[in-house]
């Protein structure tokens, strides 16, 4: 244990510290901190009152404990006790505990508000200090409520010691920053600008940073700054070394203040005011001076302190970037450091360098250091170095050079570090595309991307190939041949298949004249890829396969065969699978003329903006990115960096709406294809794969519902399968559902009807008591969010085991704003879902009718209509009920009968119903006879409920 | 300055000042990722680094790491500086600071650092100013025969 010769030893502290410190293990350690923590408990809740040393002593133990990395549940009103205490120390602790521990909402914020006022009004600065430190610390909006008009007096009172006024003053900015609607201007604004100009230098630092923050907000008030703080720089900057003695860093003049005046500047455009403006002109150029003149220490500190004043001074010439000759200066001195021995330097001279290059005056002086930034690129040995040095070139990058960029950024790609090769790679995407001049270029460039490093490029790079070429028909040759060499590297990425394919569909018969690159060859080459490939590229080298059906009818043949084979007819893979179907049947079945419309070529894509581009400035993130002179002039006159976040990702969004599917061949002529398929092949389709997760998982976790369960619209879905089931104004919730035999699949659509997120959202399906093993609902999981106006779809599938009477209810729970919102509703899945109609004679039905003759077969009901007795209505009714409708098999032919059967997993019931109308009466009579007594009473029930 | 992280070569937190506010779960993490990207670092690399949408920069001081998050438009040689005028305060303070003065003073280290940096911003970058203030404080605490007497525990 070190002899602390200071402050106030707490013995028992250091102990406890060392005996933390001894611990072999955590577990020793843990054991060690329960046996304290169950101490310090019993202390506290101990009849023997505790005197202010214990209390603080337990205290700054559970802070130590806490900042060790446990969890801390009490102490905190010994910690508020400690504030009222009238010794320095006590109190001290008491605040520091506070500041670590408590968070805004703890119930204890308004004794800890009344301790702060009572210190803020003791005229004790030491005090009042503690207290604004905490204010500072804690910073939470209670705090903001309660002091936000407070501080702002403090600080100006002309009576204020010097120390208290800095702590005022950056608490103020602390508030500013998390509750800037409860810090209002008045006043006192004017007062704190004037502290610019004060003596102490502690206090224009503090007041500096405040004044910057609230300028950012409303610079209209703070706009007389600026003359003050040119002056204050001024003198500053002219000032001999030794002058500001304290502030005197390393022999560079208060540097952290002269930063934060430069910093405050560029709040503002260039001042009007001629003389000002000459000052700070002369300012920036003496600091540009000091730069040059030898250093007046070796130590790093004075050149970092220097530099730190040089790199602002640069940061404001290009924030102002009206003066050339500046501008120039700056990147002279830049390129200065491009190769000064310090990491340090080189690395902020590449990032500072990045925004002169979008300057149109410094621009070409940046370009005179291409061959430096090259060799950095090859020749750093720290990744964050080169990393700037790439994202220099990008900046610097032009028509003039885009050449040599593009190449070196590719050669660097092959043995770059793999943290940045995606970005890497959606940079040379980007400036192969933007500086093509010839578009061949631009093929090889992406091509060689994909070489190089295939798995960092994105969709989104071999999507934008692809458009490029459909949009350009002077490179589509040139792409087929090029993409044809390439694939027959005996190894070759995957991403390069899916562009070869798409390309050769297209444009295979660009080549087809040579002999070398027959369709056959083309095919036999792309084949050759196919078995080594995933599903989607699979998927997509199908569609090609289709599309040289119709470019080269000499390859029929071969292609159907191979779309015939087991491998492909009998995919495990559904969409694969039906793809195989569709296509041979296609091929089989349509003429000539029919393929040739169906597999054109692609319309040209519409223009838009790249969506690569969106995908760098999502990785990138706002405020760090330069993307071209336009952009980055818009944004600096729009005053700042912070408008710049929306319009960032507001941009990705319209990017990334249109990006288009997976499988680009899907978007267009192969769409047609797809609907043109039977219908009932897609039923199979969707049904195939209900039970393939495990039933299992449902329904273990089953929330009790809350609240009384919604069955409002639930008899509509008797006869129907498609709607909405419930809406409030929150929440829509719709259906779409589908069944076959025992199985059924139904998607549930939760449309958010507000413009907020929906949070914590989960939709369950519980089947209770009887029904849990009557029927299996498996919900599949689903997002926890719905963005505003957004809707969210679940799928549910569903199994029936055995005849059913109740329904399952769907239980919705998600927190709008700061409520959670319960919904229950009866999901109308009913017994008649799982119906196959029957067609039979008149014979078989009354042979039948008569057999099912038995009293408890038959439940018949009489009940008046509800709503108008059309006989189109009633039919479409039954027919939607689910059986069959026999016409003229009832010698009167205004009764309707049915037929059908239910088949559940364990038993299938044969249904014959009989629905008798008496218009006169505005009365039905229906009856169901079936072989089991609880169907034939749940249909009727059903049914009865729906005329 | 958005927080500052003191940690060990062992990758031990010994001091964290959290300038923004952010849910303990949140702090932890962070934590857990930068002090593994520091100490992933080579010696001769640079002192800054990109991380999420923020900058690190941190130095080595003997076995302890000084690590500071910036904003993007913040100076990063003038917060290494910060860092420097901190170590030299508590060096000033405990008389050639090592890392168990800061074990042992830990509410020390963090009274230091509340007269030096307010709501992430340097408030007095006086020496002299700072270690007054402390001192100030020092003097303010009562004797210390009044507690020979109680218990440790």
């Amino acid at each position: 244990m070190p002899a602390v010769s200071k402050g106030d030893g707490m013995r028992g502290l250091a102990v406890f510290i060392s005996d933390i410190r001894n611990c072999k293990s955590k577990e020793a350690e843990i054991k060690r901190i329960n046996k304290e923590l169950a101490n310090i408990r019993s202390k506290f809740k101990g009849d023997k009152a505790l005197d202010g040393y214990s209390k603080k002593k337990y205290v700054c133990k559970l802070l130590f404990i806490f900042l060790l990395g446990h969890d801390i549940d009490f102490g905190h009103m010994e910690a508020v006790n400690l504030l009222s205490s009238n010794k320095y120390t006590e109190k001290q602790i008491g605040y520091l505990f506070i500041s670590v521990l408590v968070n805004s909402n703890s119930d204890l914020i308004s004794l800890i508000n009344n301790a702060i006022k009572n210190d803020l009004s003791s005229r004790n600065p030491t005090f009042m200090n503690l207290a604004l430190h905490c204010i500072a610390n804690v910073g939470s909006r209670e705090m903001a409520e309660a002091f936000a008009a407070e501080v702002p007096r403090i600080l100006v009172a002309g009576d204020t010691m010097d120390s208290v006024k800095q702590s005022a003053a950056l608490c103020l900015l602390r508030l500013n920053r998390t509750s800037p609607d409860l810090v209002l201007m008045g006043e006192w604004t004017a007062r704190v600008v004037h502290l610019l100009n004060d003596q102490h230098l502690g206090v224009v630092t503090a007041a500096t940073s405040l004044i910057t923050t609230l300028a950012q907000k409303s610079p209209e008030d703070f706009k007389t700054s600026v003359s003050l703080a040119v002056a204050r720089l001024s003198r500053i900057v002219s000032s001999g070394s030794t002058d500001l003695q304290d502030y005197t860093y390393y022999f560079v003049a208060a540097p952290w203040l002269s930063v934060k005046l430069l910093r405050l500047l560029q709040c503002y455009p260039p001042p009007e005011d001629g003389a000002i403006r000459g000052r700070l002109t002369e300012c920036l150029e003496t600091i540009l001076n000091k730069a040059q003149e030898p250093p007046k220490s070796k130590k790093v500190q004075h050149s970092n302190a220097k530099n730190a004043v040089l790199f602002e001074a640069i940061s404001l010439i290009i924030h102002h970037d009206s003066e050339p000759t500046l501008l120039v200066r700056a990147c002279n001195q830049l390129g200065q450091f491009l190769q000064h021995r310090e990491t340090n330097l080189r690395y902020l001279a590449l990032e500072s360098m990045c925004t002169l290059a979008s300057s149109e005056f410094s621009h070409e002086a940046v370009k005179t250091h291409i061959e430096t930034v090259i060799n950095a690129l090859k020749s750093e040995r720290d990744v964050s170095v080169r990393q700037r040095a790439v994202d220099l070139l990008y900046a610097m990058c032009d028509r003039s050079n885009a050449k040599q960029i593009v190449a070196e950024m590719l050669s660097y790609l092959e043995t770059a570090d793999y943290s940045i090769r995606e970005e890497i790679v959606l940079k040379v995407a980007i400036l192969a595309e933007k500086y093509a001049v010839d578009y061949t270029w631009y093929v090889d460039t992406i091509l060689n991307l994909i070489r190089f490093a295939g798995d960092y490029v994105s969709d989104e790079v071999w999507y934008r190939v692809i458009q490029i070429v459909i949009n350009r028909d002077e490179v589509q040759g040139y792409a087929a041949k090029t993409v044809f060499e390439a694939l027959q590297a005996p190894a070759c990425h995957e991403n390069l298949v899916k562009v070869g394919g798409y390309i050769l569909g297209e444009f295979g018969n660009l080549i087809a004249g040579d002999s070398r690159s027959s369709p056959l060859i083309q095919f036999d080459l792309l084949h050759s890829k196919f078995h080594l490939c995933s599903v989607p590229t699979r998927a997509l080298l199908l569609s090609a396969y289709i599309k040289f059906i119709n470019l080269f009818p000499e390859v029929k043949g071969t292609i159907q065969e191979v779309l015939r084979s087991d491998s492909q007819l009998r995919n495990a893979d559904v969409e694969l699978q039906q793809r195989a179907v569709e296509y041979l049947r296609l091929s089989c079945i349509a003429s000539t003329d029919i393929l040739a419309t169906v597999l054109e070529e692609m319309p040209p894509f519409p223009e838009r903006e790249s969506s690569i581009l969106a995908k760098l400035k999502r990785k990138k993130g706002p405020g760090n990115l330069h993307p071209d002179l336009d952009e980055n002039r818009k944004e600096r006159s729009a005053n700042g960096g912070t408008a710049d976040h929306s319009s960032t990702t507001s941009n990705a969004k319209v990017a990334a709406s249109p990006t288009p599917s997976t499988d680009l061949l899907g978007l267009g002529s192969t769409i047609t294809t797809q609907n043109s398929a039977p219908p009932a092949s897609k039923g199979t389709s969707l049904l195939v794969d209900v039970f393939s997760e495990n039933i299992a998982a449902f329904p273990v976790e089953t929330p009790v519902a809350v609240g009384p369960v919604a069955d409002e619209n639930f008899s509509r879905f008797v006869c129907k399968n498609n709607g909405v089931l419930y809406e409030n104004q929150l929440l829509q919730i719709g259906l779409k559902s589908e069944f076959r035999q025992n199985l059924g699949r139904m998607y549930v659509f939760f449309g958010n009807k507000t413009s907020t997120q929906f949070m914590n959202f989960a939709a369950s399906v519980v089947c209770q008591d009887t029904l849990q093993a009557q029927l299996n609902v498996h919900a599949k999981p689903a997002d926890p969010t719905v963005d505003g106006g957004a809707q969210l779809q679940q799928i549910l599938n569903i199994e029936c085991m055995s005849d059913f009477v109740d329904a399952p209810v769907l239980n919705i729970q998600f927190r709008y704003g700061g409520t959670l919102q319960n919904i229950a509703v009866k999901l109308p899945i009913t017994l008649n879902k799982f119906f196959q109609p029957t067609e039979m004679t008149s014979q078989d039905f009354f042979q039948r009718w008569k057999q099912l003759g038995a009293p408890q077969q038959e439940v018949q009901k009489i009940f008046k209509a509800k709503h108008s007795m059309d006989t189109e209505v009633t039919k479409a009714k039954i027919m939607g009920f689910g059986a069959a409708l026999l016409d003229g098999v009832d010698p009167n032919p205004s009764n309707f009968v049915g037929a059908g059967v239910i088949h559940t997993k364990t038993t299938q019931v044969g249904c014959l119903l009989r629905l008798e109308p008496n218009t006169q009466a505005q009365m039905y009579r229906l009856t169901l006879r079936t072989s089991r007594d609880t169907v034939s009473q749940r249909l009727c029930d059903l049914l009865s409920e729906q005329f | 300055m958005q927080f500052m992280l003191l940690f060990s070569r062992q990758g031990k937190l010994r001091l964290q000042k959290w300038y923004v506010p952010l849910s303990d779960k949140e702090k932890k993490k962070i934590t857990r990722e930068l002090v593994q990207t520091v100490l992933a670092r080579k010696p001769k690399m640079c002192s800054f680094l990109e991380w999420r949408d923020l900058k690190v920069v941190y130095k080595r001081y003997a076995s302890l790491y000084f690590c500071c998050a910036i904003e993007n438009q913040d100076n990063e040689l003038i917060t290494l500086e910060i860092i420097h005028r901190y170590v030299e305060l508590l060096d000033k303070y405990f008389g050639s600071v090592c890392e168990l003065d800061i074990i042992f003073n830990f509410e020390k280290a963090y009274f230091i650092l509340d007269e030096f940096l307010l709501g992430g911003e340097a408030q007095d970058t006086s020496k002299k100013n700072v270690l007054k203030a402390i001192e100030q404080a020092d003097l303010l605490q009562e004797p210390r025969h009044e507690y020979f007497n109680v218990p440790v525990y």
